[in-house]
């Protein structure tokens, strides 16, 4: 902790950290919307659309089974949209703002 | 040294004393001795791991955080250990076997939370945090005040979680190898407090590393010897799943009246279609919400993300801990549909009604059968890995409940953070004995009591409590102290008083009803008509038994006249006179092989149903006497008032909503002023605790 006196409001109002900001907030909050909507279809899906998850799609398996299985496939693609966004994007735009703290 | 070897020495003569045998278990007596080896060589492994943290394990960040020198991937292992808790390891795998495609939709939710983790929480925690939740919360809100309340959430929700465990681990132990419920929850709790007082942080991560390297190498072999035979084509193995007798035989038993007329394969499709198992999607619903917000509220999940050097190795934790946890809820399918196959539903019930067993006995029936070695050493190999489970998930609830008694409430409030580090230590080293003694005498008392619901409520808590305040005081400007105190309590109390009043409970009159049933038998009853589903007069009808309510009902199918089932005595007595006949046949029938074969089938089966029926008469007169004189639940209504089995929707906008209403009705100037420092720090990291030096 050897920089105590760090003006937090200042970086606060610094356009590179409001850029960071909202495109933080755009990309967090589609992503998590879209995954809470897609994860509660299934609930709904098996309780109010039986007929659509009985017709079967590739030998016995049904579209019910499929929609499941997709559940885990999408929450692994978002997982992999997040991290491949933060790492190259996100990472680099707080490290230019550590770096302008830290030279000044 | 000395210490450690003594507890593992005394904790062998314990397993190996005969005294500590009781009762029947899946493990035949012949084959103990493997079973004792294979835990043995688990408990050796994870003595030695404490024994090597113990010695880098000496400051406060040390022993809660382990240095947080855990790089990403070793989090996400010891991520996946920690919440792939018995409940999810073999209770999944049993719902799938029992229920078929509810059992697996019901898993989907356990991964689908750990989005809210990587999207909101991991980072800005790990940056903002220090130890536990209570830190996070008062970085801009009032230290001692937040504090308070946030100790208090952990530790209600720890204990939940921990009672659950402790007594479903001592039910399974005593099913799987037979030792007494009492020193099985002894045994688990004397080698949870050795990691945890010894090794703090350091050694329960890497116990909770290894259970679940072991748990995914159990689980693929497993996957591999049922799904092999198929040339891993997923259609072809689902169509033997489906065209089996004993899974078409448990379809027909779940669907009851409404299977007459179904053709075999009807009846073997509906095993993959939903409906069998969960029947209230409004109910659903809400444990779904439960799961997706909860587990970013539960602290021992929360506390994971501090032994990470930096928010990035936060990040890298998650999605290993996704994959890891999916891919065994992938796994969990071809198990739990293997054992339905391989081992039958009837007698995975039949060990334990909830299913539990069915993964055990997929691997004793894969390695070979009851009476193989390489069988038994299968289930020894899951035991030990279900026990490792336990012991694993129970020390970082119990690090986590510890770390909010010493870190919040000792060194935080009452020294004022004026504590030495030395003393800071002692604190956490004996808030741990006393929690993890406090966990022993709650698994033992609460033997025999109905717990499934602490799972579920504790998330519910976490949820409703934990995350409306962590989020909103990480995410909204205008959050206050004030507001996290109302939302928190009021989150709690109304998840806790939502299950008190709910479905959940043991209703007396409803268990002296049945148990009557099985003694006293049942009249005949009249062919019915078929009922249609009933729909709710209201949303509120469908959430509250009211006066004046129609509840909703699913529809019911036309019933054929029943005749009377005749009293339990009745019935043994009228299979007892049939061994007799049979035993006679037996002795005469040495000519014909056919016919022999058929006595000795029905000698069989009859004795099998003696000893069913004289269980279920048992348990009736057990319940009889236990609820003697009883009419209502310790809540004293005679049935539940909340129709649901899960509070969260109803609790968790309640919490959300008191903190935005707390927050709005009053002010508080160190949350406005601090909001700046906290927002630039979680998305920057600046200033973020570092990882200490080697």
């Amino acid at each position: 902790m050897s920089n105590q006196n760090i003006n937090w409001a200042a970086i606060d109002a610094n356009p590179k950290f409001q850029a960071l900001h909202r495109k933080k907030t755009v990309f967090l909050w589609s992503l998590m919307i879209f995954s809470t909507v897609y994860y509660f279809l299934l609930p709904i899906g098996a309780a109010y659309f039986q007929d659509l998850f009985k017709i079967k799609v590739w030998g016995v398996v049904n579209f019910g089974l499929l929609f499941a299985l997709s559940e885990f496939v999408v929450a692994w693609v978002i997982a992999f949209m997040y991290s491949k966004k933060a790492n190259t994007e996100f990472d680099a735009m707080a490290q230019e703002i550590i770096n302008e703290t830290q030279g000044a | 040294m000395t210490m450690l070897n003594k507890w593992a020495v005394s904790l062998a003569a314990l397993c190996t004393s005969s005294a500590a045998f009781a009762g029947t278990s899946a493990v035949a007596d012949e084959f103990k001795w493997m079973t004792f080896a294979v835990f043995g060589t688990i408990i050796a492994i994870t003595m030695a791991i404490t024994f090597w943290a113990a010695r880098s394990t000496h400051s406060t960040s040390e022993f809660y955080a382990a240095g947080r020198s855990v790089s990403g991937i070793q989090n996400g292992w010891a991520i996946a250990g920690d919440y792939l808790s018995a409940a999810s390891f073999l209770g999944i795998a049993g719902l799938i076997s029992l229920y078929g495609y509810d059992g697996f939709m019901y898993s989907v939710g356990w991964l689908v939370a750990y989005i809210t983790v990587l999207l909101v929480i991991a980072e800005p925690c790990r940056n903002i945090g220090k130890y536990t939740m209570g830190d996070i919360l008062a970085f801009r809100n009032d230290p001692k005040k937040t504090k308070v309340v946030a100790a208090l959430s952990t530790i209600t929700v720890s204990t939940f979680y921990l009672t659950a465990q402790m007594v479903g681990g001592g039910v399974l132990i005593k099913t799987l190898i037979g030792i007494d419920y009492e020193v099985s929850v002894i045994g688990v709790g004397v080698l949870m407090l050795a990691y945890v007082v010894f090794g703090g942080m350091k050694a329960t991560t890497w116990v909770q590393i290894t259970k679940a390297v072991l748990l995914v190498i159990a689980s693929l072999i497993l996957v591999f010897l049922v799904w092999s035979p198929y040339g891993f084509s997923l259609p072809a193995y689902l169509q033997a799943v489906i065209g089996d007798d004993k899974v078409v035989a448990q379809v027909a038993k779940l669907l009851g009246d409404a299977a007459t007329g179904m053709t075999k394969e009807e009846l073997g499709q509906r095993f993959l279609e939903p409906g069998l198992f969960l029947k209230n999607p409004i109910d659903q619903i809400s444990l779904g919400l439960a799961l997706v917000l909860g587990t970013a509220g539960m602290p021992h999940i929360l506390m994971r993300f501090f032994t990470v050097p930096t928010a990035q190795a936060a990040r890298v934790s998650v999605i290993w801990a996704m994959g890891i946890i999916g891919g065994f809820y992938v796994l969990t399918l071809f198990l739990g549909t293997g054992a339905a196959m391989l081992v039958g539903s009837a007698k995975i019930a039949s060990i334990d009604a909830g299913g539990n067993m069915a993964g055990p006995l997929l691997a004793q029936y894969l390695g070979g059968g009851e009476n193989s070695l390489l069988g038994n050493f299968f289930l020894a190999f899951v035991a030990a890995v279900a026990f490792a489970t336990i012991v694993a998930v129970v020390a970082g609830l119990v690090l986590a409940a510890a770390s909010a008694m010493a870190h919040d409430i000792y060194v935080g409030v009452i020294r004022g953070d004026k504590a030495t580090p030395k003393e800071q230590v002692v604190a956490a080293r004996l808030s741990s004995v006393i929690v993890g003694i406090i966990a022993i005498i709650v698994g033992i008392l609460a033997k025999g009591q109905n717990v499934a619901h602490l799972v579920a409520l504790a998330f519910a808590v976490a949820a409703s409590s934990n995350l409306p305040a962590v989020f909103l005081t990480l995410y909204w400007k205008k959050c206050n102290t004030t507001g996290i105190i109302l939302g928190m309590v009021v989150g709690s109390l109304t998840a806790i008083g939502l299950v008190m009043i709910s479905p959940n409970m043991t209703y007396p009159k409803a268990v002296i009803s049945g148990a009557k049933k099985v003694i006293e038998g049942e009249p005949a009853q009249a062919a019915k008509d078929a009922v249609p589903a009933k729909v709710a007069s209201s949303f509120t009808c469908e959430l509250f038994a009211m006066e004046g309510c129609v509840a909703s009902a699913p529809a019911k199918a036309a019933s054929p006249e029943k005749p009377a089932k005749p009293a339990a005595a009745e019935k043994l007595a009228k299979l007892n006179e049939k061994i007799q006949p049979l035993q006679d046949s037996l002795a005469t029938l040495t000519e014909d092989p056919v016919a022999l074969k058929k006595a000795q089938d029905d000698l069989v089966k009859v004795k099998k149903d003696i000893a069913a029926t004289e269980k279920a008469k048992a348990k009736a007169e057990d319940d009889l006497k236990k609820f003697e004189g009883q009419t209502t639940s310790i809540m004293g209504l005679e049935k539940p008032y909340f129709l649901l089995k899960n509070p969260g929707l109803l609790s968790i906008p309640l919490g959300f909503l008191l903190v935005i209403l707390g927050s709005l009705f009053t002010r508080d100037k160190r949350s406005e002023e601090l909001w700046d420092e906290l927002y630039v720090r979680q998305n920057t990291g600046i200033n973020a605790e570092q990882a200490s030096a080697h």
